[in-house]
């Protein structure tokens, strides 16, 4: 039973969508589990949200089930998470945004720019040696645009971790309990 | 209101103060005074804890204010433990006030160590001014960063506005649910500022909603089980201490005649005289109780949490059973072992409701026949009692020591224990007749644990006593390593009026290091020696025992050369306490006689034992629970597992 590490080469992707209270420290708690319970993230990303009391923190990770089920469990013990929901992948829309700086030269510009038209990216920074690309998608799609520039030479890049939401007119945080958090 | 940044949550103080109205309504005072008036409305008798310079404005308010009874330690770790101590022999919370940096760090073993055993407990740390928070100040620590892994939860708190509402909410988190220990680091700027009284606090918790009554159709699947199941056993854990639930296990024990294993913590759940009892289970647990759950064809754990020390190798733990597992806290249901039927709920209710359908199922279909299975657990008891091999030198068995003091003492004593061989020995042979009356360090194995959380216990006896209880002795049994980490208490003891009763089973050694020196590492004793027990083995004659047959117990120690380092009499002397030694059982009879009739200052006394003593029976760390060693050699649960797999 006890499976830890909790990913290993077998595990499957899984997205995780957990509302937490806006407050000072959250992230650290969070992120703190999951270095102590041996949960390797593979992307985190944290904003506000439609509440000012709430943010949703969106985790992708590979990791087993049985490890999954326990690390839902004990995020759930923090008392400033307070709602946790394993995005079905096939009900979700996520998204990823990635800047990459890519060598260009006289010679190369042009079939960089071809790949960022048919790519349907941006180009928001150009210099005689360099250009810099926006890139939103799905990380799949991410994957597939950067191994293209990767043969034009990739000088940096920053990827933004995946955000996720479900699809339809339904919002996580109605499921919270109670009203909006106020009186702190 | 300006929305924070997502990078906000990334530091621990808030970038600019709330824009929060200040109340009107309530009575105007310091933080300080607020927190002192809050541990007063909360019912709070009892606190420990150790002053400082963060947190003097709270020392300065309780020292005119205060209503609870201030216990002064000599080192912050103590008061931690003494806070659990308090709060085990209660089933209260424990509170404790520290101050801020060392203060705080010295207070991370007490915190772990509640967390491991789900101790209800607060901690209120002082810290430095919100504006000197992150400048490396003069004693700043982030106690609040530090002590994530082992809070339940924990506050930073900056306005003195909060102080009484998060008090209110660490309260509630601590005391209900499963237990654990809640840390409020204070700023000085929330001590000193003013803020509006006001009482009862509004807690605001949205994301603590603790489950106690057991949902869906989970009892009568338990209680189905039960109907069918012709081996059952109850491994019963500390959680049904903390959920006060001895009654409920006891009147399911009747009803069902299932034989009872306990966890460590769980001593005292049911009265050793009671045949169901099998005493404690796993590494040094009985034959009747480890056979008893390798062999059960249903296992209900009750508030347990199938610990490594409890199961030995989880693949091979209890293999034929179905598992029951009743739980407060639902991540350990299923964390170890996958159960058939999980519960989440407060163990006393759950029984309640699990007694009541197992009563209702039996009057339809009767109770299942479970004699055979009673006979062979009769067979262990009989064949396997829990016994000890006397000492070749001439010195006092442990073991022998420890049934004495069990057989001395009064009805009512708390028993605490340090960690190490000697708290085995005290789990295994003192008659636990009571629940909340067994404090020991489990998870944590805190060693330097018991002297403190004796004096927290005889805190408590004393409040129990003002409530017109008898007060109700404290035997420590301790080790002459364990008891060394924590004995500057002994000065709070005396200070306190706290007459604990210290047994040192003086073996000169790290017992438990060197028993595992001797089986697993060529007896290698390796840093194991302390060299404050050598004397007397060949020569019976106590330095202190000047007259002829009849000790003198106020007579210092001669001048003889000091061998044993330190002379643990003399100690408990210079702290104002009685120290007696014992080489022989003529002497422990009378050393143990004597501090059962002294209560008005505390007592120690060195048994001066056998150092080669080892803690039988024990599974080897990570091997199945079947290849128990009842002695060297005898492993009288193998056979039955070789056959079955033959």
């Amino acid at each position: 039973m006890p499976n830890y590490p909790a990913s290993g080469p077998h595990s499957h992707r899984h997205t995780l969508s957990v509302l937490v209270e806006n407050r000072p420290g959250v992230l650290a708690r969070v992120s703190g589990l999951f270095a102590r319970r041996a949960f390797n993230i593979n992307s985190l990303s944290v904003s506000p949200t439609e509440r000012p009391d709430i943010s949703r923190i969106t985790v992708t990770a590979d990791v087993d089930d049985v490890p999954l089920e326990q690390i839902i469990k004990q995020l759930n013990k923090l008392l400033h998470v307070l709602k946790i929901v394993e995005l079905d992948a096939d009900n979700t829309v996520d998204r990823e945004l990635v800047l990459v700086k890519v060598a260009a030269t006289a010679q190369t510009r042009s079939d960089i720019l071809e790949i960022v038209q048919t790519f349907r990216v941006r180009v928001v920074d150009m210099h005689p040696e360099s250009l810099v690309i926006e890139a939103t998608g799905s990380g799949a799609k991410l994957d597939s645009l950067l191994s293209l520039l990767g043969d034009y030479g990739v000088i940096e890049l920053v990827r933004s971790g995946s955000v996720a939401l479900s699809r339809g007119p339904k919002a996580l945080s109605e499921k919270v309990v109670g009203s909006e958090i106020t009186g702190r | 209101m300006a929305l924070p940044t997502p990078l906000q949550a990334f530091s621990a103080v808030p970038k600019s103060p709330t824009s929060q109205s200040q109340p009107t309504q309530g009575e105007p005072m310091t933080g300080a005074q607020a927190l002192v008036r809050t541990l007063d409305d909360l019912g709070i008798m009892d606190v420990f804890g150790l002053p400082g310079g963060a947190i003097l404005p709270v020392y300065d308010a309780l020292y005119e204010e205060a209503k609870f009874r201030f216990v002064l330690v000599r080192h912050e770790q103590a008061a931690g433990h003494m806070a659990e101590g308090y709060a085990i022999a209660t089933g209260k919370v424990g509170v404790c006030i520290v101050t801020s940096g060392p203060g705080a760090t010295n207070m991370i073993t007490a915190i772990a160590d509640a967390n491991m055993d789900s101790v209800p407990m607060i901690v209120i740390t002082g810290q430095v001014g919100v504006n000197a928070i992150g400048t490396d100040a003069f004693q700043e620590a982030d106690i609040v960063g530090a002590t994530y892994p082992m809070v339940k939860h924990s506050y930073l708190v900056t306005q003195a506005q909060d102080i009484p509402r998060v008090l209110a909410e660490a309260h509630y988190i601590a005391t209900t649910g499963r237990p654990g220990p809640v840390l409020v680091d204070l700023t000085k700027t929330a001590q000193t500022g003013m803020m509006q009284y006001s009482w009862p606090q509004r807690l605001i918790l949205p994301g603590y909603n603790p489950t106690t009554q057991a949902h869906g159709r989970v009892i009568e699947q338990a209680a189905k089980l039960f109907s069918t199941s012709y081996r059952p056993v109850l491994y019963v854990g500390g959680g049904a201490i903390r959920s006060k639930a001895s009654a409920q296990v006891q009147a399911l024990t009747k009803l069902t005649n299932a034989p009872v294993a306990t966890t460590l913590t769980a001593r005292g759940i049911i009265p050793e005289r009671d045949e169901h009892c099998l005493g404690m289970l796993g590494m040094h647990g009985t034959i009747a109780a480890t056979g008893a759950v390798q062999q059960c064809d249903l296992l209900v754990a009750i508030g347990a949490r199938f610990d490594d020390r409890v199961t030995g190798s989880l693949p091979d733990f209890a293999p034929s059973a179905r598992v029951i597992h009743i739980d407060i806290d639902p991540a350990e249901i299923g964390k170890n072992r996958a159960p058939d039927v999980p519960i989440v709920g407060d163990v006393a209710t759950v029984l309640d409701a699990l007694i009541e359908q197992i009563q209702q199922d039996q009057q339809t279909n009767g109770a299942p026949d479970i004699d055979a299975w009673w006979q062979q657990i009769r067979a262990w008891k009989q064949d396997y009692p829990t016994t000890y091999e006397e000492s070749p030198d001439g010195s006092l068995a442990p073991q022998w020591v420890v049934r004495e003091l069990s057989n001395r003492a009064a009805d009512d004593t708390i028993w605490v224990a340090g960690v190490g061989q000697h708290q085995m020995w005290a789990s295994q042979f003192i008659d636990f007749n009571r629940p909340n009356s067994w404090l020991s360090s489990a998870g944590a194995g805190t060693m330097g644990y018991g002297l403190p959380a004796a004096i927290g216990a005889a805190v408590s006896a004393q409040r129990d006593k003002m409530d017109g209880e008898r007060e109700h002795p404290v035997w420590l049994i301790d080790g002459d390593g364990s008891f060394q980490m924590t004995s500057e208490e002994l000065a709070t003891a005396f200070f306190e009026r706290t007459p604990v009763k210290i047994a040192l089973l003086n073996n000169s050694v790290f017992g438990m290091v060197r028993q595992w020196q001797t089986l697993f590492y060529d007896k290698h004793y390796s840093h194991t020696n302390l060299f404050d027990g050598e004397v007397g083995k060949a020569d019976a004659q106590a330095p202190t025992f000047a007259g002829a047959g009849q000790p003198d117990y106020t007579q210092a120690t001669d001048n003889q050369e000091i061998i044993d380092v330190p002379d643990f009499v003399k100690l408990a002397e210079a702290y104002g306490c009685v120290g007696m030694r014992a080489f022989t059982k003529e002497e422990a009879i009378a050393c143990i006689n004597r501090a059962n009739e002294i209560n008005d200052r505390p007592v120690l006394i060195d048994f001066r034992v056998w150092k080669d003593a080892m803690v039988w029976p024990m599974v080897a760390a990570g091997q199945s629970n079947s290849t128990v060693n009842y002695r060297p050699g005898i492993q009288p649960l193998k056979a039955h597992s070789e056959h079955k797999e033959g």
